[in-house]
Parts: C-alpha cells; structure tokens; sequence
C-alpha cells in the first residue's frame, strides 16, 4: 500500500514539473501577445458577445474563434457598430450572413469603441490565455491527512493480549475481576455506540444519477442556493429544482470549461465525463444543444434524485420556519455544500442535534412584528435580553411531532 | 333548574340491574385484555411444541434479524418536476374555489390542493347562500380516490375507448332523429344554466330529444306546490334566522328536506341574544335531527300531521280553534309572532306543501323567500312514472341517465331495468352502478374535483365547478360528451365560459367570478321590515286554489295499521355515497350507529311484537329482524332498533343503503328500502313479521358512557336563563376540602403553568347552536388521517373517532322531582323515567380532547408521550408512546383512541387507508399512526402551526380570529369556535367571559382548553 503511494508520489511530481514546463512555454509565447488587451477584450465580449456567441461553437450567432482570419478588421467594425447599416450599402458578406441566420437582427453596439472592438477581435484570435495558467495551478497534490484509526486498534490489541495474560497466566484473582470489569465495560460502550449508530446516516452520498456538483454551481460560480431551492423559503420542503430552473442556465452552458473536474468519489470527471452529464440533462428534458431549441413530441424524463436528507414520517420540519421566519443559513445544517462535488448528509438529523441548536439558538426578533410583544413578555420573564427558540416554545414535543 | 335533569344515553343504562352498564362504568376498555385465553389453558400450554427455550431462542433470532435488517436504510428517491407550474409550491397548499352539486348535494366549496392532490373540502366563506358543507360533502373528496371508480369507457360489457362509444351512439342517435321514437335525458338535478342550456341545444338539433330530471328522493309535491302558487319550478327558500316561532310539520330540515342548507339560518335564531330566541314546535313521527333540537316535540302519524297542518291553516286564516290542545298552543304562539312565524312541512303532498305555503303567506313570513328561490331540486314524479311507461310502450328510442341511478332508486327499479333492455341505453357514472350494469354504453365521467360546470342553487346565486386535478381516468364528463355528439368542438370549459359572458356575468370579470367561485346578482327579495304594503303585492302571485287543497286534505283519515316512515341519514343520504368509508363509519347522529340501516321503532310498538335489543356483555348492541311489507313489496331480514321518541304506530327506515354494485364488499351493508318508496311517498302503510335471527349493530351509545358522573351535560331553559342569576342555572365549580364546600380555585394538585405569552388556544362549542349533523366528525377525519376501522371493530369500542358527537336523552323526571316524590334513588325512579323515554328531549355535545391545562393523562404516561405545550394544546407524541394505554384510563373524557391494528396496508382493513388510490386524501403535514398508539384530537396543531409561521414569515401578529381548526372550520351554524384567547380581540376570548360558559366536568379541576356554552331550551308555551 504505502510502496503505491510513494509510486504515486513521484509519478505526480513528474507530471506536475512537467506540466510547469510546458506552462512555462505557454507562459512565454504569451509574451508575444497583448495580455491586457487580450483581457480587457474578455471582459468586453463576456458582457456584450457571450449572450449570443461563443468562440469555438455555432450559437445563437456564429462561432467567433478567429474571425479576424475571415474578415477584415474594418468590415468587423462596420458590423458591429451597426449592421443593418452594413446591410443597407448592399454589402453581399453582411447580407449572406443575415440570410444564413433566418433574418435574426444583431444587436447593434455604437457604444463601442475601435479599441474596444479591437480587444474584442484580440480576444477571439488568442482565446482566453488565463485559462492555461489555471489549468497549471490546478495540478495540486492532495494530502491526505494521515489516519490515527491504527492507534486505537494497536491499543486494543494489547488490551487483549493483557487481558489474556490475566486469564491464563496470573493468578491474581482481584486483577481478574478487574479486568472482567473493565472488558464489559468496555463491550458496553461500543455496543452502546453501535446501537446509538442504527439508523444514523451522517455522511450518507448516495451516487447520484448525474454527477451534479455543488462545488462548481454555489462555490465557484456563486449561484445562490435558494436560486435553485425556492421553495425553502416558502414551504416545508426545500424542493429539488425542476429542470426548466436547470436549463435557465444550461441552454446557454452546454460544456464545461476544459479545466473543470470533479471529484465523484474517487473516480475525477474531466471534461469529457462532465460534459456528457450536462448531455443527461438535455435528454431529460428534450433540448437540442445544436438547434438551440426544445424537441418536439419528446418524451420527457424526470432525473430520479436519491434523497440524501430523510427524517422520518413523525418528525415535521419545515424548512421556511428556519430559512424566512429564523434566518438560519442553509450551511448551518447541510455543512459546507459549497465545497462539495458530491453532496453527502452533513448532520446527523438526530433529535438531540435539533434540541441542542433548539437551547442554544437566539431568536432574532428585530423587525419581525410577529415577535414584537412576545419578545417583551418572554425577556420580562426570564430577565434576559435575547430569547432561545426553546424558550420560545421550541423544545415541546408537538411543535415537531403530530 | 334544568341541569337537574337524568340524563342517559342508551336505554340500557335506564334498566338498573344492568351488569353491562356497571362493568362499563368500571372499565375504560369494555373487553378484558384475552390473557385466559392463552395462559388459562394449563394442559395446552403443557403440551405446546414450543419450549421456553425454543421461545428465548425465536426472541434472540428475531430481535437479531430485526436489528440487522434496521442497519440498512431504503433509498429514497425525490423527482424533482420537470416544468414545475408557477403557482405551485411543493409543500404548501393552494385553493381553489368550486362547488359540489351531484343532485342530492349542493354547497359552494373551497378544495385544498396539495401537490396536485385535493385534500380537503372546506365551506366558502365568501358564499351568502349554501356555503356550509355537510358531512357528505365533507366525505364528498374521498370519493375521487375511491378504486371502484370506471378506468375508461365502456361498450356492452367489455373495456373500450372514446372514439368507439362515440361512433356507435352518434350512429344510433341519428338513426333516431326524426324517428317517432324519443331521445331522453334522464338526470338527476343539474341546476345548472350551462348544462341546461346545451340539453336545450341538443333537443333543438334532435327535435325528438327531450330531459326528465328525477330526484332520488323526491321533492315533487313542494316543487309542484310552488309551482302552483308561483308559476315557477323551484323551492321555496327559509331563512330562520327571521322567525321567531317555528312549526315544522314533518320537516327534518336540519337534515336533507328540501335540499338542506337551513342549519345556518336556524342555528342563529337558536342561540339566545338580549333574552330572545325562537321558539321550535315539531310534529313528526320519526325521531329526526330537526325533532332532537325542538324546543316542543310531537310524536304524530302522518295522517294526523296532515290534520294538524290543516287545523293550522284555519286557525290563521279563519281563527278556528283548533280542537288539539298541543296544535292550539302551537297556534297561539305562531299567531301571536305573526310575521316572524314560519311553518314548513315535509308531507309529500302537493296540497299540504300548498297549504303550507298558504299558512306562510296569510302570515306574511319573513323567513320565507319565495322571490329568489332554490333550484337544488326538480324532479317531477309524474313526468318518471310517464318516462317509464314510455319506455315500456317502446316510445323511447334512446335513455341517457347522467347523476342518477334509477335502476336502484326508483320503487319500480325492476321494472325500469327490465324496459332499459327495449331502449338504446348510455349511463353516465363516475363508479358501475345499478343502472349502468343494464346499459348498452357507460361513459365514464370524472369526479366533480376533475370537471367544469356551474350552477345555479338559488335565484341569482351562480357558482363555478373548476377541475382541481387531471382526470386521474380516462374519463370525460357528460357535458363534453352531448357537445362532441352535437358534432361541436368546443370544449365545456369554452361553452360555459360563453355562456356566462352572455347570461350571466353582466359585463363582469370571469376571473374574478372564477376565483371566488360564487357570482351574485341582485334579486328583489321579500323584505317585510321594509314595506308591508309591497309585502302583499309580492305575495299575491298566481293563486292556486288553496280551499281545494284544504278540503282534499281534510278527507284522509288516520290509518288503522302501522305506518312507514322513510327518511334519509345524515351519513349517506340517497346513496350515491354508499362507497364512502368516512361516511360508513359516521354514526348516525340520533341512534349513535354506523355501517347499517334498520327499522326504528317505539318501545311500544317492539314490545307488542315480541322484538328486543340486547346488549352483549362488550357493551355492543343486537337486535331481532323483521320482514317489512308494503303493497305486497318485502324487505327482507331488517333489523330492529329501538328507537326512543320513535311516535308508536310508525316505523322508519332510511333509504340508500343495500347498495350491490359499484361498491366493495365490505361496504354492501344494509338493506334497499327503495323498494318501498312507492309512488315517491315516504309515509307508507305497512306490515311487519318478526323472523328468526339476530342483527349486530355497530353501535357506540353505550361506550364512553358518563361513567356515574351526571354534570357532564348543561342546559337552563329560556325563563330561568333571563330571570334567573347566573348561579342558578350555570353554578361555579365547588369541592370539599376539610369538609368544607370551596371554590376549585382555591384547590390545585398542579402547579400553575404560564400560558400568558403568546397564542393559547382555546374551541367553544355552543350547545344551543350545534345541530348534531357530524359534519366536523368528517372533517377532523379528513384533516387527521384518522383511519376507519370497520363494523366489526365499532362493536368492539374501538372507533377511532377524535371527535364524537354523544347524544344524550333526558326527560321531564329530574332529580330533584325524583326526591320530592319520594322515588329517586328506587326502582321507581327509572321506572318513572322509562315512560318519558318514549319521547324524551334530546342533546347533542361534541367531545374531543379537552386540551387540560392539568391534563390527568400526561402525569400518568410512564415515558411522556404526552405533554403540554404552552399555546395550550395538549401535546401527543405517538412515536414516543410505547401503548401502556394508563392515559386513556386516567382521562376523565373518554377521549384517547388506541391504535389496536395497523390500519394502513391492511387487508383486514380494506378501506381507502389500503391503496395507493385512497391514500392520495392523506394530509401530508400529518403522521399516519401506527399499530400500538394512542391517538387522540391535536386541536389541529398542524394548523394552528402553519397559521403561526404564516404570520412569522410575512412579519405580523396574527389577524383577528386567524386561527382555525378543521371542526370549527367545517362547522356551519358556528357553534364551533376556535381561536387565541391571549388577544382579547378574537371571538373566542369574548366567548370565554359568556355567561353560558361552562367547562365539561369542571369540579374534577382538569381546567381544559375547550369550554362549552350550555344549551337552552325555549319552554315557553303561549
């Protein structure tokens, strides 16, 4: 086991200095180009061009990779600035491309500038070149921390060998007894704790039917949770977004940048894997990436979720009382989902978890007038300036069971 | 002093050597746990192959198995939609207005959608008219998930589509057209303007159709009476609300005279207000729910109503005294309230029901509306009995029957059946039912929760049906059906929406008329405060000859033999509900019985003939049977009850039950006594024969009984509650403490509990204004998930109702009279009782958990599974009871239910609780119990809960009187009152501080949450 770690290790090094290499060669033809233009033109395309075009693929508009190797720099400016222009001087390039489109009218861009057309066009001919220094700082050597589960066994087998000494070759009767003691006691507390664990599925990741990552969509891309869990401010269910939310995005988003990974337990996805779990979703629903547009007649597929976070049927919770009413963070529960590719089951949902926030929670009643006077009686009562949702009445057994 | 009366609630419990009515006194739970029956037997378990050992091993095996199994958890999936509709939110529900009109019952309604899934039927508050449910429309929901409902079409017998039974009835129909045959629309009443409209259509394009509308239990003689007088068909509408003297002659209009729908208006002349309420005079002969809440009952045959309503009629008119000391008093009374007097009549006589009408015109009635009547019935006897004599001459081509089941509701069913064979036949049903296993063609149509419609239950009161749900089947309603035949393509939808636009809306939103579900235009109604001179020319429509009818009616004489009376229950009404398990098991509000029909009759009566009722050592009820014989017609095998306050002389039956198909097994109970109702008359001669055999009811007016304590029902009468100090009729709690009389203030087991910070629930419910008619019982069924349990385990006591409604007899003899002549505590005394309890006066009290502030349960629960929470609910945490069953011993209401079976996925127990259909009615939001738990009312904390986060979520205190539960909510007289007393603007907290309030078995120092307000009676006579 270890002698494939250290393989591992050094098989890893190799690529990585390798890869250091080859970034540092990318680094240097970079030199060549106009990085800042080159950026600014990203930043200009991603807010005026990316709605509409992409650089490798046909879109809502063509594919604009290297455009300038097709069209004059002018005719570009003419084009953009304003088309229809364009079009009216009888312009047979402008004209096809109009007609090739189904006569759909491009936005005209007065607003901008020749420099900013021309950090555009940069952009389109050199592509994104920050992508390739991530790419090469992404290559990160996991350590793992070292397990310390050895220990405990390593104790145990001493134990056990001790407690054997004492059986078959001491004679002292009181150390018998002792550690006959010491062995029950010692068996009942790890069937106490095995028993305590029936039922418990804290750390429950189930393998999902697509290989969604949370980590992508509400970490890097900083999607708000309830953008897709609306109902969790307005319901007792979070609710699990319909695919129409999905495709509120991803009929723009067909693939994955080339970098992105994720990691399904131990199996990494990279593009190629991820891009054909975008695909799941296109077949659910019925949408043609390349026409741009829902298939008729299609036979709709509902994606079949396993359900990580299951109470049972006499335990009421609802999600809006803690998500409107308390203000709670959804990560208070569900643990860091913006940091998980593969979400697994944070808390134990146990009763005693719930009680325990239930004593130590403040109720944050400013500016809730449904509070307003209870908050006055209840401080009165107890003499406290801030209420815990037990004081409120949170720890009653038919607040959540009935 | 009135609250000194005996009260009883089983007969049983009047015979003082009973042993059964000790035992149950003694025992909560009428059956001893069968411990004898498998450790009495020493020899069998001596020779019994499982040692102790083997037994310690099967133990160890098991708990092994069973704990190794629990390691693994299911997966769970969650499928997400894949457009999820804008105004849905998983987990919260939406409603949707609509409104319920199959012929029997009419009532504007809201529907509580979850997920899709109606759930729940609630009154529309927004309605003016008929917007209070029902038990039945309360049940009414269960029926769309009821798994004995058509899939689809069908074509002689066998599985078919559309497009087949279209063909086929579109070739035969025009076959027909311009035939001599007829077409004939056999419904039953549609009231509906678009339905009506399209029929009118159809017969214009197929001038040989024509529409007969028949009621199951008819209304003809009253329709056929205003007619008369009014040139109209429809009914005449009451509000009682404006009477002050009430004569009701055979009317059981609390229950489903006229299309029901009074309560409301008589519930609000019932409850006193500044020293006035109305005085109510029953003549009938069965003990209806309309006698049981009269000030004044009379048991009288039906040739006597008929010669007490004509005394009526000449007293008022030509101030003939009327030679029957209880009528003239009556009289006296109606005629010295002159206006605000209302006699209503359930005599199926078009010259009685013209009489009455008379009566209420020379009195110039307020609460009769005879400007905006009702459309809620309109069949015509006469225009059936000619329909089946047509079809039987073969002058009938083809017979549509849509919303009605002639082949088991008429008296001639047989025959109807016999001549559907000449005709070309189509039935339109939601379930098989008798008629359409006769017909050629069953069309399949939806439940209401799946259809459009409209309907016109009073003059210029509209109503929209609106599909709360996909048809579940393939199903299509009738309406759809005649427009595709007419070879239109518009939708029903579309062709009511046309409609109204053009006839009814006024250039008014349908949107707006679509959400509130009600659609209101002015009609010039009777106003007598207003204009007394108008009054006159309102009244004098069409005349028809009064005279005529008086002296026609004058000729019957009283009939020598016994008499049947026919009258429907509340639970299941005509029948069409028969497959309804909520409604199986609501026990009838009078005779406290469920899943059966049987003969009521006068302790008399049962005697002459040798009949009894015992009650068995579990305190279940049996009963001999009888064969019932009219014209030559009998009934087989009819048990008997024996009915306190049934007139001697008459017997009564309901109708609608025996039903044989469409139905599951389980639920074939009772016997059809439709065969009976000859000529649509329910006031039948009739001749009895006892037959070998015993009946066993399911009966619970023996269970829970009082257990000894006799002040758990109040009531004062009008007098001593105006003339009288409070004490006197409505006295504080008093104890003993060191020999002396204290207030129970000054006495506490328990420590105070602080419920002064925020919401603390409290429910009213006034005696005066609660009519006994169940419809919260169905509600709290359909709200709870309360499961049914069946016939067998009602017999057993082991009901699972969280609500019950106990009716309770009691009779002039009280106590105190009883010792001033010297036989209270003798045999004599319920001797002298038993005589009254032939026609004893009658209270209802609903009962549900009481929610003790010191509750007894909780410090009896060994594990606190039962607990209280500061908003004052008593708090039952069933996944933490391990069934000791030690609260419900300790509760002094009776009111915890145990669990005895699993009563979900159960084959023994094979109600809606046991597919996958039925239990799509199930509230999410709460807990099917399991086996081995006590239950018991929650005081619908899951609601009072959502109202509460509701509040939180938009940042405001609670509005006033915001707080509901599914009994107050249901409950449409308003006796039941639900709300925070910790806001001292709500209702609720006013009604606390009433004079009439009073706590159910306040001395035992329970101080519940629940109070009620003690019932008055108006005794005043003359």
């Amino acid at each position: 086991m270890k002698s494939v770690n250290q393989h591992n290790r050094i098989l890893r090094l190799f690529l990585s200095s390798l890869t250091f290499i080859l970034l540092f060669s990318a680094q240097l033809s970079a030199q060549e180009i106009d990085s800042t233009q080159v950026r600014t033109g990203k930043k200009i395309f991603n807010a005026n061009c990316a709605s509409c075009h992409k650089l490798e693929k046909k879109f809502t508009g063509p594919a604009l990779g290297k455009i300038e190797e097709r069209r004059t720099n002018e005719w570009l400016k003419a084009w953009i600035k304003d088309n229809a222009a364009l079009r009216a001087t009888g312009d047979a390039d402008a004209i096809a491309i109009f007609n090739e489109y189904n006569g759909s009218v491009m936005t005209a861009f007065p607003q901008l500038s020749d420099t900013d057309i021309d950090a555009i066009l940069a952009y389109t001919t050199h592509g994104d070149i920050d992508k390739v220094v991530v790419a090469g700082g992404g290559e990160e050597v996991v350590e793992k921390e070292p397990s310390t589960a050895w220990m405990s066994y390593v104790v145990l087998a001493v134990l056990i060998l001790l407690v054997l000494w004492i059986y078959f070759k001491s004679d002292n009767q009181f150390l018998k007894l002792v550690s006959t003691i010491a062995l029950l006691l010692t068996v009942a507390y790890f069937g106490y704790q095995a028993m305590m664990g029936v039922g418990l599925d804290e750390g429950y990741q189930p393998i999902q039917p697509i290989a969604f990552s949370h980590k992508i969509h509400a970490g890097e891309n900083k999607v708000d949770c309830q953008y897709c869990h609306s109902s969790a401010k307005h319901s007792k269910h979070s609710g699990i977004p319909s695919l129409n939310v999905c495709m509120n995005c991803h009929k723009s988003i067909a693939e994955v940048a080339e970098t992105t990974q994720v990691m399904i337990g131990e199996e990494k996805l990279g593009k190629t894997e991820l891009d054909l779990e975008i695909q799941k979703l296109y077949d659910a629903i019925g949408w043609d990436a390349d026409n741009f547009a829902y298939k008729e007649n299609y036979e709709q597929k509902p994606v079949k979720w396993v359900r990580i976070h299951n109470l049972p049927d006499f335990a009421y919770f609802n999600h809006s009382q803690h998500v409107t009413a308390g203000g709670v963070k959804c990560q208070t529960c569900h643990g860091p989902v913006e940091e998980m590719d593969e979400l697994y089951q944070y808390s134990p949902l146990t009763m005693g978890w719930c009680i325990d926030c239930h004593k130590e929670t403040q109720v944050d009643l400013k500016g809730n007038e449904y509070y307003a006077k209870i908050h006055e009686q209840l401080s009165k009562k107890y003499g406290i300036e801030k209420v815990t949702v037990a004081q409120m009445g949170g720890m009653e057994c038919g607040k959540c069971h009935y | 002093m009135a609250s000194n009366k005996k009260y009883w609630k089983s007969v049983e419990e009047l015979n003082e050597n009973s042993s059964i009515v000790e035992k149950l006194e003694q025992n909560e739970f009428a059956s001893d746990i069968p411990t004898d029956q498998f450790l009495g037997d020493k020899e069998a378990l001596a020779s019994s192959e499982t040692s102790r050992r083997d037994f310690l091993k099967y133990v160890g095996f098991t708990t092994a198995a069973a704990s190794l199994a629990a390691c693994e958890g299911p997966v769970i999936k969650s499928i997400p939609y894949i457009v999820k509709p804008d105004d849905m939110v998983p987990g919260v529900p939406d409603f949707y207005a609509s409104s319920i009109a199959d012929g029997f019952d009419f009532a504007n309604v809201l529907i509580k959608v979850r997920e899709g899934r109606p759930i729940k039927i609630e009154p529309n508050k927004l309605a003016k008219v008929s917007g209070g449910t029902n038990a039945r429309v309360q049940a009414s929901v269960l029926n769309l998930y009821d798994n004995n409902r058509l899939k689809g079409p069908k074509v002689k017998g066998a599985d078919s589509d559309w497009a087949t039974l279209d063909r086929e009835v579109g070739e035969a129909l025009n076959k027909l057209k311009g035939s001599d045959k007829s077409i004939v629309f056999m419904t039953g009443t549609l009231a509906s303007p678009s339905a009506h409209k399209l029929i009118k259509d159809f017969i214009a394009s197929y001038p040989n159709a024509k529409h007969v509308a028949y009621d199951a239990v008819s209304e003809s003689a009253a329709l056929d009476a205003y007619e008369a007088m009014y040139g109209e068909r429809a009914l005449p509408d009451y509000d009682f609300s404006k009477s002050e003297v009430i004569i009701s002659i055979g009317a059981d209009f609390l229950g489903d005279w006229q299309g029901g729908n009074f309560e409301v208006g008589y519930a609000k002349s019932r409850i006193p207000h500044h020293g006035k309420m109305s005085r109510h005079i029953q003549f009938e002969s069965n003990m209806t729910l309309t006698g049981a809440n009269a000030d004044k009952r009379y048991m009288v045959k039906s040739a006597e109503q008929v010669q007490t309503l004509v005394a009526i009629y000449n007293a008022v008119t030509n101030g003939t005294k009327p030679a029957n000391e209880a009528v003239a008093k009556a009289v006296s009374q109606l005629k010295a309230a002159g206006s605000k007097g209302v006699v209503v009549t359930g005599i199926q006589d078009k010259n009685a029901q013209l009489v009455a009408l008379a009566i209420n015109k020379a009195l110039k009635s307020a609460a009769v509306d005879v400007m905006a009547p009702k459309y809620v019935r309109s069949g015509s006897d006469a225009k059936v009995s000619q329909l089946i004599n047509d079809m039987k001459a073969g002058k009938v081509g083809a017979l549509i029957t849509y919303n009605t089941n002639p082949a088991y509701t008429l008296y001639n069913g047989a025959e109807f059946a016999e001549a559907q064979k000449n005709v070309l036949s189509v039935a339109f049903t939601m379930k098989e039912d008798e008629t359409s296993t006769n017909a050629q063609y069953v069309a399949a149509t939806p439940h209401y929760l799946e259809s459009w419609g409209d309907v016109n239950m009073k003059k210029g009161h509209y109503s929209l049906v609106q599909p709360t749900i996909r048809p579940l089947f393939n199903t299509r309603q009738f309406e759809d059906s005649v427009l595709k035949w007419m070879g239109s393509s518009q939708s029903y939808h579309d062709y009511i929406k046309a409609n109204w636009t053009t006839n009814v809306l006024n250039g008014n939103s349908w949107n707006q008329a679509l959400h509130d579900g009600i659609f209101s235009k002015n009609v010039a109604s009777v106003k007598v405060e207003q204009n007394n001179g108008e009054l006159d020319e309102l009244y004098s429509a069409p005349a028809a000859n009064i005279a005529a009818a008086v002296s026609a009616l004058a000729k019957r004489t009283a009939s020598e033999g016994l008499e049947l009376a026919l009258y429907t229950k509340t639970g299941l009404g005509d029948g069409q509900m028969a497959n309804n398990p909520w409604l199986q098991e609501l026990p009838d509000p009078i005779t406290r019985t469920s899943w059966d029909n049987y003969v009521t009759m006068s302790r008399v009566d049962a005697e002459a003939k040798g009949i009894e009722n015992t009650t068995v050592s579990n305190g279940a009820l049996d009963g001999n049977l009888v064969n019932v014989t009219v014209n030559g017609v009998t009934v087989e095998n009819v048990p008997v009850y024996i009915q306190p306050g049934q007139t001697p002389g008459v017997i009564g039956l309901a109708l609608g039950y025996g039903r044989k198909v469409g139905v599951s097994d389980n639920m074939k109970v009772g016997v059809n006594a439709y065969p009976l109702y000859q000529n649509f008359n329910t006031a039948q001669s009739v001749s009895i024969e006892k037959v070998a055999g015993n009946h066993e009811f399911a009966c619970i007016q023996l269970q829970h009984t009082l257990m000894g304590r006799d002040e758990i029902i109040r009531e004062t009468t009008l007098d001593d509650f105006i003339n009288k100090p409070k004490h006197d009729w409505n006295p504080a709690p008093h104890v003993q403490m060191d020999h002396q009389n204290v207030a129970l203030e000054k006495v506490d087991l328990w420590e105070k509990f602080d419920d002064s910070i925020g919401p603390k629930f409290n429910l009213s419910i006034d005696l005066a204004g609660c009519t006994g008619c169940g419809a919260c019982v169905v509600a709290c069924h359909a709200e709870n998930n309360v499961p049914v349990v069946g016939k067998e385990e009602i017999r057993k006591s082991r009901d699972m109702h969280w609500l019950r409604i106990d009716r309770y007899y009691s009779s002039d003899m009280t106590v105190e009279r009883g010792k001033e002549e010297g036989i209270f505590g003798s045999g004599s005394f319920f001797e002298a009782q038993t005589h009254p309890s032939d026609n004893p006066e009658v209270t209802f009290q609903p009962v549900m958990c009481q929610h003790c502030n010191h509750a007894p349960c909780e410090t009896v629960c060994p594990v606190a599974a039962t607990s209280h929470g500061r908003q004052g609910q008593n708090q039952m945490a069933y996944n933490r009871c391990v069934g000791t069953r030690y609260c419900a011993n300790n509760c002094p209401y009776k009111v915890r239910r145990f669990n005895w079976f699993k009563y979900f996925d159960n084959d023994e127990f094979d109600y809606n609780l046991n597919n996958d259909l039925g239990r799509m009615v199930l509230n999410p939001d709460v807990v099917v119990r399991s086996r081995g738990v006590m239950e018991k009312c929650s005081m619908c904390i899951q609601m009072t809960q959502a109202t509460i986060l509701k509040a939180k979520k938009e940042g405001r205190p609670p509005a006033k009187d915001e707080f509901q539960v599914a009994c107050a909510n249901a409950c449409s007289t308003g006796a039941m009152q639900f709300g925070d007393v910790n806001n001292k603007e709500n209702t609720i907290a006013h009604l606390k501080e009433d004079d009439r309030t009073f706590h159910l078995l306040d001395f035992v120092g329970t101080q519940p949450n629940v109070f009620y307000q003690l019932d008055v009676r108006n005794t005043k006579e003359a």
